[in-house]
């Protein structure tokens, strides 16, 4: 077996300095009780060759651009990944090293967590970013622990906008606790209903996502002060942070905390994960945040570097008095971010994300000249909900025979939202992608 | 001994990305525009961030060179204790990295996904076969939100059975997560302390455990790297009480093929993809820390379940009692595809044998160097030794002095100070994937440090002088706080 060094003199040496006469020898530990009887019953070891005809098999096995064409979002977005991100990113010193306990020997993964952490602030517009988080789920359901202990109170309200998986897992985080969960409905315009806010009391954060699940940009500046005005936090979160290349931050519209996904920030799909949980917040709540924070420091020559600090929040220090369970973060894909972030620069993530707009617009206008209704009014960034015609179910079925994945039925997530699709665009899409679908709409 | 691994390089400085490059340079092609521009409402729109604007030969440069001030696996040897640093198979990465995986959309129509899913409920049934549980999920992201699942399934457990106890015992060998991660569900931690061999005495179990207590969490091997020799009894005097054991099996790594944890009478067990499994740690994630559970528990597994219909592979979510989901999808299936590589690339004779090398190289460690470094508890170890700093703290030398020294002679230092139990902790953990050549080398290496700590202490107190940087200003990190620039 090619991992394994060890050839049989060399095992039967180290035996004699143990003082064990067989590798069975050395668990002698462990009790009958404890004992596996028999063997494991998994298929036998393949070649790497074999390993490479099995796994390409799977892989053919699923539908994946560039041959499907989809026009999904939804939490999980089709972007184009520059070269150099993947390149640099399997240099083993960032794959195979640990999290940087021991700092003189992981100034590359400090530094670039900490470049991480400035441009990621900087994207949501607040005063300090974490080194990351698992994904924007368990990021938002974070944040709203977060704000249960800075405010003491006991009761979150969520915006029935934000991701509805995202509210599944806060549901999940929150169930042990006492806290009360309350949503808001959406208005007519696809924005979130605040007006019952003003009759609850007790509240700890109010949360809202822009742009939200139905694509539409939230007016932040309106729920912030709202908030606000009833002593509790507004947290931002986020599923596309690439509309902030062309959007007001959140930090910049009163936003107390920004928490939400980065994988469109370089990170492949992969059905769903690894992704990257972006978390930002004022100076001022540092101390309250969760996860890893890098900061700057000198060596004993007086040269700048970067070591893990603000330990004394987290769970190796504090164990059950701790900010978070978390004792990691996304490490590689938030070094993957830090690289894509790096390649776009300032004027490329303005045109990427107004690129993204604009061909979102023209598939929006295409489906509304094919008999398409747009029921939410309120601008969008690259994702919109359509109300197609009657009859589409067979008509999405025809252009899935052509690979083409004309969005998500919104059914199974809003049930009033019957014969909905949300349509997603990227720049990965050209106008003849766009055409394709169109022209299977029979006026 | 012979030559010394660790010298210095050719090293070179790098600045932050914002004090260099231009505006006006582009790291990124950009598409080509085939559609008119449509401005957005003024009151929405801003100028964008700011970030720098680099050349792609500027990007290239950068983390190449921040790379080389990294140390990792691939590097050389890395005995991070508790850790498990084996070699990350490289045909992993390239598996994880196919086009039908890496550009998976989640929410596709399942007959879409079907290779996937297949894949996904293949490596459940290998997770459940291993370590002889009933039931698993792949979901949660890490070891530690795989915990926060664990305590999830306990909480809801107990739930259903109408029962609210209010604390849950936590031994002193265990992990920092393990209280942080029961604190989550409400529980209050009651530390329970290891018998003079290092490990649990059903006497000191049994006086804590109450009508009151949720159960126990146990990582088995323990922190000492030693073996929970009373489990079994433990268990069922746990469950008589009506508590459940939460098995941490982030030492997985010494016992495949030799334990059966399902036998006995573990109701819960998370265990660490990028540790057992070999996927790469990645300077600190992501991981993956699949939860395996018997059949009492699997009614609150997390939802969406794996489900095979008719050799067909479905996701649902119509399980009532489910605690939720934990994940926006599924969890981190780049981090499961690797993990499904190797398990299939070694076999169950290989992963067996993985685990009888990690405790014999461990072993091999412990009693090479138990003449030079105290030892606090000699007795045959599982796949980690824990030694202390004691002999050379009559020389004023400590723990993370030895630790800053090895950096110069080119090994990773081991872990320092965990587990609390002992004072001054240095925990090895070598892995199956380090030769005995390996080995010997760090073994000398430690040697010779023990008689520079009594020869010559300020070569460690100094320590290290190798690497780009020498000792780094923690505290001052801590009172001046610098988080972004």
């Amino acid at each position: 077996m090619r991992y394994l060094p060890h050839t049989d003199e060399e095992i039967a040496s180290m035996l004699g300095v143990v003082g064990a006469a067989s590798l069975d020898d050395l668990f002698s530990a462990v009790p009958s009780s404890c004992r596996r009887n028999r063997e494991m019953n998994l298929p036998e070891p393949l070649s790497e060759w074999d390993l490479n005809r099995l796994m390409r098999d799977f892989s053919n096995n699923v539908a994946a651009p560039p041959e499907y064409k989809i026009f999904i979002g939804a939490g999980s977005y089709e972007h184009h990944i520059p070269q150099v991100v993947p390149y640099l990113l399997s240099r083993s010193e960032f794959v195979t090293s640990y999290t940087p306990y021991q700092p003189e020997m992981s100034q590359g993964t400090l530094q670039a967590i900490y470049e991480y952490q400035t441009l990621s602030a900087r994207l949501l517009g607040m005063e300090v970013a974490n080194a990351s988080m698992y994904d924007g789920a368990s990021a938002l359901a974070e944040a709203l622990l977060m704000a249960v202990r800075i405010t003491g109170k006991r009761r979150v309200v969520l915006s029935c906008l934000i991701h509805p998986h995202f509210r599944s897992v806060v549901q999940t985080y929150l169930a042990p606790t006492d806290c009360e969960i309350i949503e808001l409905p959406y208005r007519p315009d696809g924005r979130t209903d605040l007006s019952s806010l003003p009759s609850l009391e007790d509240l700890a954060a109010l949360a809202v996502q822009s742009p939200n699940f139905f694509g539409v940009i939230e007016d932040l500046k309106d729920p912030a002060e709202r908030a606000h005005d009833q002593g509790a936090l507004l947290i931002a979160t986020f599923t596309e942070p690439l509309a902030y290349g062309m959007l007001k931050s959140p930090g910049s519209l009163g936003a107390d905390i920004a928490s939400g996904e980065g994988q469109s920030l370089g990170i492949p799909q992969s059905f769903g994960g690894p992704g990257l949980g972006l978390f930002a917040t004022k100076m001022s709540r540092v101390r309250s945040m969760p996860g890893r924070l890098v900061g700057r420091t000198t060596d004993v020559e007086g040269r700048r570097g970067f070591v893990l600090t603000l330990a004394t929040r987290e769970q190796h220090i504090r164990r059950e008095k701790a900010t978070s369970n978390i004792c990691t973060n996304n490490s590689l894909c938030a070094v993957a971010a830090t690289m894509y972030m790096a390649c776009l620069g300032a004027s490329g993530i303005r045109e990427l994300a107004q690129l993204n707009h604009d061909k979102a617009e023209h598939l929006k206008k295409q489906l509304r000249h094919r008999g398409c209704k747009i029921p939410f009014e309120s601008p969008t960034f690259n994702e919109f909900v359509a109300e197609m015609p009657p009859g589409f179910a067979k008509t999405r079925q025809r252009l899935l025979e052509q690979k083409i994945v004309a969005g998500l039925p919104m059914e199974s997530y809003y049930p009033e939202l019957k014969n909905h699709s949300l349509f997603c665009v990227t720049e990965t899409k050209s106008r003849e992608d766009m055409d394709d679908l169109v022209k299977e709409l029979t006026l | 001994m012979k030559d010394v691994l660790g010298t210095t390089g050719l090293i070179l400085n790098e600045p932050l990305l914002w004090e260099k490059g231009k505006p006006g340079r582009r790291g990124f092609s950009l598409p080509s525009r085939d559609v008119e521009v449509c401005l957005i409402e003024k009151s929405l729109a801003s100028h964008g961030p700011d970030f720098p604007d680099l050349s792609e030969v500027d990007v290239v440069r950068h983390f190449t060179r921040l790379s080389t001030w990294n140390f990792g696996v691939d590097t050389g040897t890395y005995p991070l204790g508790s850790c498990t640093m084996k070699y990350n198979p490289k045909i992993n990465d390239k598996c994880a990295a196919l086009p039908g995986f890496a550009a998976a959309h989640p929410l596709l129509p399942q007959e879409l996904s079907q290779g996937l899913l297949k894949l996904l409920f293949e490596l459940e049934r290998y997770l459940a076969e291993i370590t002889g549980m009933d039931a698993v999920t792949l979901q949660p992201a890490a070891g530690a939100q795989g915990e926060l699942t664990g305590m999830l399934l306990i909480h809801a457990y107990h739930k259903s059975r109408g029962r609210k106890p209010s604390k849950i015992l936590v031994p002193d060998t265990a992990h920092g997560t393990n209280p942080a991660s029961a604190a989550l569900c409400g529980y209050r931690p009651v530390p329970v302390a290891s018998n003079a061999q290092g490990i649990l005495s059903v006497e000191s179990v049994a006086k804590s455990m109450d009508e009151d207590t949720a159960g126990i969490m146990i990582t088995n091997p323990n922190t000492l790297g030693l073996f929970e020799e009373n489990l079994r009894d433990i268990v069922d005097l746990v469950h008589v009480k009506g508590g459940l054991v939460y098995g941490d099996g982030a030492n997985m790594n010494a016992v495949l093929g030799m334990m059966d944890v399902g036998c006995t009478g573990v109701d819960v067990l998370h265990l660490n993809l990028h540790k057992t499994f070999s996927t790469p740690h990645g300077g600190g994630g992501p991981g993956a820390g699949p939860v395996c559970v018997r059949k009492h528990l699997e009614p609150f597994l997390p939802v969406p379940r794996l489900m095979e219909q008719d050799a067909h592979y479905v996701l649902s979510d119509n399980f009532p009692h489910s605690i939720g989901r934990l994940h926006a999808f599924y969890g981190n299936v780049g981090v499961m595809l690797r993990a499904y590589s190797y398990i299939r690339t070694m076999g169950p004779a290989n992963l067996k044998k993985a685990s009888q090398l990690a405790v014999l190289n461990a072993n091999y460690v412990k009693e090479r160097l138990k003449k030079t470094f105290y030892l606090p508890y000699d007795r045959p170890c599982m796949h980690e030794c824990v030694f202390t700093d004691k002999v050379q703290a009559g020389f004023k030398v400590t723990t993370l002095d030895i630790g800053k020294r090895l950096m110069d002679y080119g090994f990773h230092p081991p872990t320092v100070y965990f587990p609390l139990v002992v004072n001054g902790a240095i925990m090895i953990e070598p892995t199956e994937t380090e030769s005995k050549q390996d080995l010997d080398l760090l073994i000398e290496s430690l040697e010779a440090i023990a008689t520079e700590a009594k020869e010559n202490p300020d070569l460690l107190r100094q320590a290290p002088t190798k690497p780009k940087m020498r000792r780094l200003d923690e505290t001052g990190a801590a009172r001046k706080l610098c988080l972004a620039g």
